[in-house]
């Protein structure tokens, strides 16, 4: 799995409630979560954000709610992946249960920048920064996830009986 | 190598022997917990996978408390959705408007969590039976909806961070001061995907009600799970709420922790947050005169019995600052009741403070007193992120009831032992606003 797009570069401590404000979470209609993404942080995201797009940030990424929307609302607006120094806990089960891909990597983190144009190979966990040819190498996951993440989120990966 | 108290519960329910910080394990669930928010998204994916029965009746709790009673026609719908699931599967604790309370108010109240039990809640703030010696964690909707269906999850078992607990706290110190302090002292990661383990011979001085708000915080630490020691207090609680015997654990006497944090209780004054981070701390001598426009006492961190009687002392005889709403938001019916029946409710009336019925409301800025632009409130609430409770210009101070109580009197962040007897600053005079 791979994925290219142009850069979104947040802060650290981008929290569920700026991802998603609460006022929005009247619906789980995952079109109206996106057309609201990241709003009270950016409000030009929506309006900019196209298919395939990255989003990087700090440390923490999606602390403070529970809300599976923030995630759900990222996945929805296009954005195929999460780059961070780290996530908060509940954010990185979520993304992973839901299926949107999340790497961990200080480096590439603090160095990439908005707008550069990024590579990202999920198998290996390498990451590129075309605009500058730098390449990172995030944390692979571990094989417990990436199983989860095989079969294409949580609950398709377990057994109905 | 000896096990922490967290690591010793999540071995239990796993099956094993012993678990290592780090490793990925599946455990068997006590409780699963949902909200009207949270409980669609679950319900959802719950019906798409195709599944068509949970796990257990019996151990999975619905509650409608974030936007209810419904504040609009979306938040009915949702109630709705969750209800007919409920009644679908006969899922026995769904609690709805006239029974429900906030979830983590209400769970422990109505002993359906107990020491030794491992939960899950699709609400971040199911760290807080912590408190009772569980191990609790918040996780998603998609993981309520595989454990609901399987009775499971997955965890990676978290390291820890000892808290060590000493002293006796101040008349006005409570859970509150006692969390956002530390907070203000690790940073909002500074625990991150770690247990905050709390200990120290201090915890004899912290009831209940405080250890709730503590362990209800952890998450805002970025914990995975603050925890007790199951002692006297936790056994004089569960007294007459829990219909089984607690199974208590205790963490290895050689048990390996991260870090050791030393608090002194005694040392400690009231301490405010200041937007927009709950690890944006300033004690009350420290934060100046900054006005508010609302005081809200409320929510699963301080909507309890003992943090309205801790308000009322203060607003007894008093009246809330002209220009100013105070709304108080028992968190629970039971809560409620007890207020109306010592008379906190009426004080409560009296000062010139709305009374409401049990809700998360403003705490999200739901419903029941969300913020314009530019506005300020002091909240006993737990998170104060940039627009949580209205306009994404508008400022919320979290603090504990005491402090919350007096700056609704006075109109300003104000430290409980300087208000005088007509709720006048002592060393102020009366404030007036235009
Ligand atoms: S009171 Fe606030 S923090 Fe607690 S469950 Fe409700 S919305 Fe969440």
């Amino acid at each position: 799995m791979k994925a290219h797009g142009t850069v979104h570069k947040y802060g650290d401590n981008v929290n569920t409630d700026v991802i998603i404000p609460a006022r929005y979470l009247n619906t789980a209609s995952h079109g109206e979560l996106a057309a609201h993404c990241m709003e009270d942080i950016d409000k030009n995201f929506v309006k900019s954000v196209k298919p395939g797009d990255i989003i990087v940030a700090g440390k923490n990424f999606g602390c403070g709610s529970s809300r599976e929307h923030a995630p759900i609302a990222i996945r929805a607006s296009g954005v195929s992946c999460v780059i961070a120094s780290s996530f908060a806990r509940i954010f990185y089960r979520n993304s992973i249960n839901i299926g949107l891909p999340i790497l961990e990597c200080g480096a590439a983190a603090e160095e990439i920048g908005n707008g550069d144009e990024v590579d990202v190979d999920f198998d290996t966990g390498m990451i590129k920064n075309a605009t500058t040819g730098k390449t990172y190498r995030a944390q692979p996951y571990p094989p417990f996830l990436q199983n989860i993440i095989r079969k294409g989120g949580l609950l398709k990966s377990i057994s109905l009986d | 190598m000896g096990m922490t108290m967290t690591q010793k519960i999540l071995a239990a329910h796993a099956g094993l022997p012993e678990v290592r910080a780090g490793q990925l394990i599946e455990a068997k669930l006590d409780l699963v917990l949902g909200n009207d928010i949270t409980s669609p998204v679950a319900i959802d994916e719950f019906e798409k996978c195709g599944a068509h029965s949970v796990f257990d009746r019996g151990r999975i709790a619905l509650v409608m408390d974030h936007f209810t009673p419904n504040k609009d026609i979306k938040s009915a719908e949702q109630c709705l959705q969750v209800r007919s699931f409920a009644g679908k599967y006969g899922i026995r604790n769904f609690f709805d408007v006239g029974r429900m309370g906030i979830e983590h108010a209400l769970l422990p109240e109505q002993g359906l969590v107990g020491p030794g039990d491992c939960v899950i809640g699709a609400d971040s703030h199911t760290c807080t039976y912590g408190a009772l010696g569980a191990f609790s964690t918040g996780v998603g909707s998609t993981d309520m909806a595989a454990g609901m269906i399987t009775g499971k999850a997955w965890f990676k078992v978290p390291s820890a961070i000892r808290v060590v607990l000493t002293g006796k706290p101040g008349r006005w110190i409570g859970g509150k001061d006692v969390i956002l302090h530390l907070i203000g002292r690790i940073g909002v990661d500074g625990a991150l995907y770690r247990s905050l383990e709390f200990t120290g011979e201090g915890l004899k001085h912290l009831g209940m009600a405080d250890r709730l708000t503590i362990a209800n915080m952890a998450i805002e630490a970025g914990a995975s799970n603050g925890i007790f020691p199951v002692d006297a207090v936790t056994e004089d609680y569960e007294k007459g709420r829990l219909g089984r015997a607690p199974v208590v654990y205790e963490a290895d006497a050689d048990a390996a922790y991260d870090e050791t944090v030393e608090i002194d209780l005694s040392s400690l004054r009231p301490v405010v947050a200041f937007p927009h981070l709950p690890s944006n701390t300033k004690t009350i001598d420290e934060a100046g005169k900054v006005r508010i426009d609302q005081s809200v006492i409320g929510s699963c961190t301080n909507g309890r019995i003992e943090d309205l009687r801790v308000a009322a002392s203060i607003l007894k005889g008093r009246k809330v600052a002209a220009g100013v709403r105070c709304i108080v938001i028992p968190a629970t019916q039971q809560i409620y009741l007890a207020a109306v029946r010592e008379g906190l409710a009426e004080i409560f009336v009296e000062a010139g403070a709305v009374f409401s019925t049990p809700t998360c409301g403003p705490c999200l800025g739901g419903h029941m007193g969300v913020l314009a632009e530019g506005e300020r409130a002091v909240s006993t609430t737990n998170r104060n992120f940039v627009g949580r409770m209205g306009h994404v210009k508008s400022e919320v101070y979290l603090a504990g009831p005491a402090v919350a109580a007096a700056s609704a009197v006075t109109g300003y962040l104000t430290d409980p032992d300087k208000i005088g007897a007509k709720g006048s600053l002592e060393d102020e005079g009366t404030r007036n606003r235009p």
